[in-house]
């Protein structure tokens, strides 16, 4: 191979999208490379579903199909320390974190950007389902054409100088047309199924992995009503998410949900649908995408991945803090997701729910 | 070598003439092989390649000698070749051999007086790496093995990395067993060969016919086994012209990394080392991305174990050697060619230095 002047690196993972993705760039006739990162497990039996012995080989072989060089970078210890280590913490502080955001946070857009760069590569490029547009100097991330594929939620947390490196090429098709694609490629990942839950949990439940790694927030508590009478115990305030009605164990003529998460006294608040939710919450660690918080007035939030999108407004307070007031009441509001806002097509950023 | 595919196909165990052609270029190829290690033809088999000569040897004398004399210790040192470590913990774990590994010092080579101190009625074989294939530092074999032969104790090399480039006459290497890989002299790959001195017993442990003295039985490879010849014959003829030129280019890439890398250090001995070799350890970084880098810009290097799949491990050489876990995860090993050319050494000099710094900044180390 000769040396390059511009070349794209394309994140691959032994799936269907990223091979795609892959071949599609191969296709265009742009210099590209693979590179699959070698991200953290709970050990040998739960191998992380992203990266197990057998997705580099397909992955290997896929970019072989597609005459792509292919490497692997190990980034064990760091996915460890910004993504898993977080997790674990955050559970055992009362919040349900989102591990997600952190990986593409941490490990995509900055470890993996930057080795791509490194390698001489001037773009990274994944399968995301996202749209990327250049307009007036600046960098915009627009939702997945396929609406119903969108993952510009996890990619909210790109800034100007990442989202300036980022190519998506499946950005306009939709999952039908990439099925496709890698059907009529030939590609071996064609018939791969949908990844779902956490990578690095391998087939395990998250409070099966929680307990395997001695977290905290698995201490039995009380559980109380919102007048703070004890109802019975719970396992470990770990176990529960803001919103949960399945799996609480006590008995009662309405259904009850998880309202509350108290840490200070180790308590689970639970109450009947009219006492859950909120039309207001407060977020940190914000980024927003075009470098200045929004000032347009359609905005829409979601509160966790796959939320509907309910209108919101937005108010600086201060140290670095937003303050969220929605248009309808959301009863999933949860300390430790990301809420991210969109105007149109356009995602705007977001930041995480604090208590 | 490509007749022998095509036009020249007979079997050389048969009678008829096309089995003759083919008998008489391996006996021919036997030959001229002999001649280059000043040896007997008869005391060389062909084998799929260093690997598999490595275990032959090693199993066929270990098994042999214990058998004949009941003696269970087998020495070696801790920087061999998978092939050899491997074959010996197998022999340490399923047929109960004592294995000793010797220490190696800073530069990876053996002490000659720790050899002889270590070896007793008890010792079946020892078996010492010629150049280390990971640092490129050589041992010296022909005073290894004449300890060896003075303590009655046979005395195996693995010559792979050494075959091109240093002193290959038996008589003067001192050694009853020595292993070969024809890839390593631009031959072909899958074919090698495996040396054994006269009246050395070997326990037979592939059965079947009696080709290549019952050692390596099974029809004989014609092609690979002509090519082989061949291209030692070549090697041989340019080999000091070839050594010359490329130790400067060597110089070149190891003055520039002392004065352009810092948290660099060359590995393996600055003097005794391969003529075409240079390897390093670079703190803070990790070889299989050092590897990607340089294979965009166009150079085939290599690290300390060339793991494509399972975890990066840090090399077992460099650890031997006593480099820490900072350093040792992140080795380069560059091994020049025939071909290589001063161009292509500048330009080289000219991008590691960039890349190196490019990485680390990517994973956050700071030089100190």
């Amino acid at each position: 191979m000769n040396s390059r002047e511009k070349s794209v690196a394309i994140a691959m993972s032994g799936g269907v999208d990223s091979s795609v993705a892959a071949a599609l760039l191969a296709r265009s006739g742009e210099a590209a490379f693979g590179v699959m990162l070698r991200l953290w497990s709970a050990g040998p039996a739960h191998s992380n579903r992203c990266c197990t012995p057998a997705d580099v080989e397909r992955a290997r072989k896929v970019a072989a199909q597609l005459e792509l060089p292919f490497y692997v970078l190990d980034v064990k210890a760091q996915f460890k320390d910004v993504v898993v280590d977080p997790f674990i913490d955050g559970y055992a502080n009362g919040v349900t974190p989102n591990p997600c955001i952190a990986c593409n946070r941490s490990i995509r857009w900055r470890l993996l950007l930057d080795h791509a760069l490194a390698l001489g590569a001037s773009q990274l490029a994944t399968g995301h389902y996202a749209r990327v547009q250049h307009l007036d100097g600046s960098t915009r991330l627009l939702r997945g054409a396929d609406h119903s594929k969108d993952q510009s939620y996890v990619l909210s947390i790109l800034n100007q100088e990442q989202l300036m490196h980022a190519v998506f090429p499946l950005g306009e098709l939709t999952k039908t047309d990439v099925r496709r694609i890698a059907g009529e490629l030939g590609l071996l990942t064609a018939d791969r199924p949908e990844s779902q839950d956490l990578c690095f949990l391998g087939e395990q439940d998250y409070r099966t992995f929680l307990e395997e790694q001695g977290a905290g927030g698995l201490t039995p508590g009380p559980i109380l009503n919102t007048e703070g009478q004890t109802l019975g115990s719970h396992q470990g305030l770990a176990r529960y998410t803001i919103g949960q009605r399945k799996g609480i164990g006590i008995s009662s003529s309405e259904p009850l949900y998880v309202i509350e998460k108290s840490l200070a006294d180790n308590a689970l608040v639970v109450g009947i649908r009219d006492q859950l939710g909120s039309a207001e919450f407060t977020i940190t660690n914000t980024n927003w995408i075009s470098g200045t918080i929004p000032k347009s007035h359609d905005l829409v939030v979601r509160v966790r991945y796959r939320a509907c999108e309910v209108p919101a407004e937005l108010k600086r307070l201060p140290g670095e803090r937003v303050h969220v007031k929605l248009g309808q009441t959301l009863p999933d509001i949860t300390p430790g997701q990301q809420a991210v806002f969109y105007s149109g097509e356009l995602c705007l950023g977001g930041g995480m729910i604090l208590p | 070598m490509l007749p022998y595919f095509t036009h020249d196909y007979g079997n050389p165990s048969s009678v008829h003439r096309w089995g003759q052609e083919a008998e008489a270029a391996i006996s021919s190829s036997r030959e001229r092989i002999a001649s280059v290690l000043d040896c007997e033809g008869n005391a060389l088999s062909f084998t799929s390649g260093a690997s598999e000569s490595n275990n032959l040897a090693l199993v066929g004398v270990a098994l042999a000698q214990r058998h004949s004399s009941g003696s269970n210790q087998i020495v070696s040192t801790a920087v061999e070749h998978p092939s050899v470590l491997n074959t010996l913990h197998w022999l340490e774990r399923e047929h109960g051999f004592e294995v000793v590994l010797l220490p190696v010092d800073s530069a990876g080579l053996v002490d000659p007086a720790a050899l002889e101190a270590v070896l007793t009625k008890r010792t079946a074989l020892a078996t010492i790496i010629y150049a280390n294939n990971e640092v490129g530092s050589i041992n010296s074999i022909a005073e290894l093995g004449t300890i060896c032969q003075q303590a009655g104790v046979p005395f195996h090399t693995d010559a792979t990395q050494a075959t091109c480039y240093l002193p290959m006459r038996i008589p003067d290497l001192h050694v009853d067993l020595l292993s070969l890989g024809a890839h390593k002299f631009y031959g072909p790959k899958g074919i090698g060969l495996l040396y054994v001195h006269p009246g050395m017993v070997l326990e037979q442990l592939l059965h079947g016919g009696s080709q290549e003295h019952g050692i390596r039985p099974g029809t004989e490879n014609t092609p690979l086994i002509v090519g082989m010849a061949e291209a030692l014959n070549i090697a041989f003829e340019e080999r000091d012209e070839t050594a010359e030129k490329l130790r400067g280019l060597c110089a070149k890439i190891v003055s520039t990394v002392a004065e352009k890398i810092p948290a660099s250090t060359l590995t393996g001995h600055p003097s005794k080392r391969l003529p075409n070799h240079a390897s390093f350890a670079f703190k803070g970084l990790e070889s299989n991305a050092l590897l990607a880098a340089l294979d965009i810009q166009g150079f085939a290097c290599s690290a300390g174990s060339a793991c494509k799949v399972g975890d990066p491990e840090p090399s077992r050489v460099l650890t031997a050697m006593g480099f820490d876990r900072e350093w040792s995860l992140g080795s380069l090993r560059i091994s020049l060619g025939r071909a290589t050319n001063e161009q292509q050494v500048d330009r080289f000099c000219q991008v590691l230095p960039g890349i190196v710094n490019r990485l680390r900044t990517a994973v956050g180390w700071q030089t100190p």
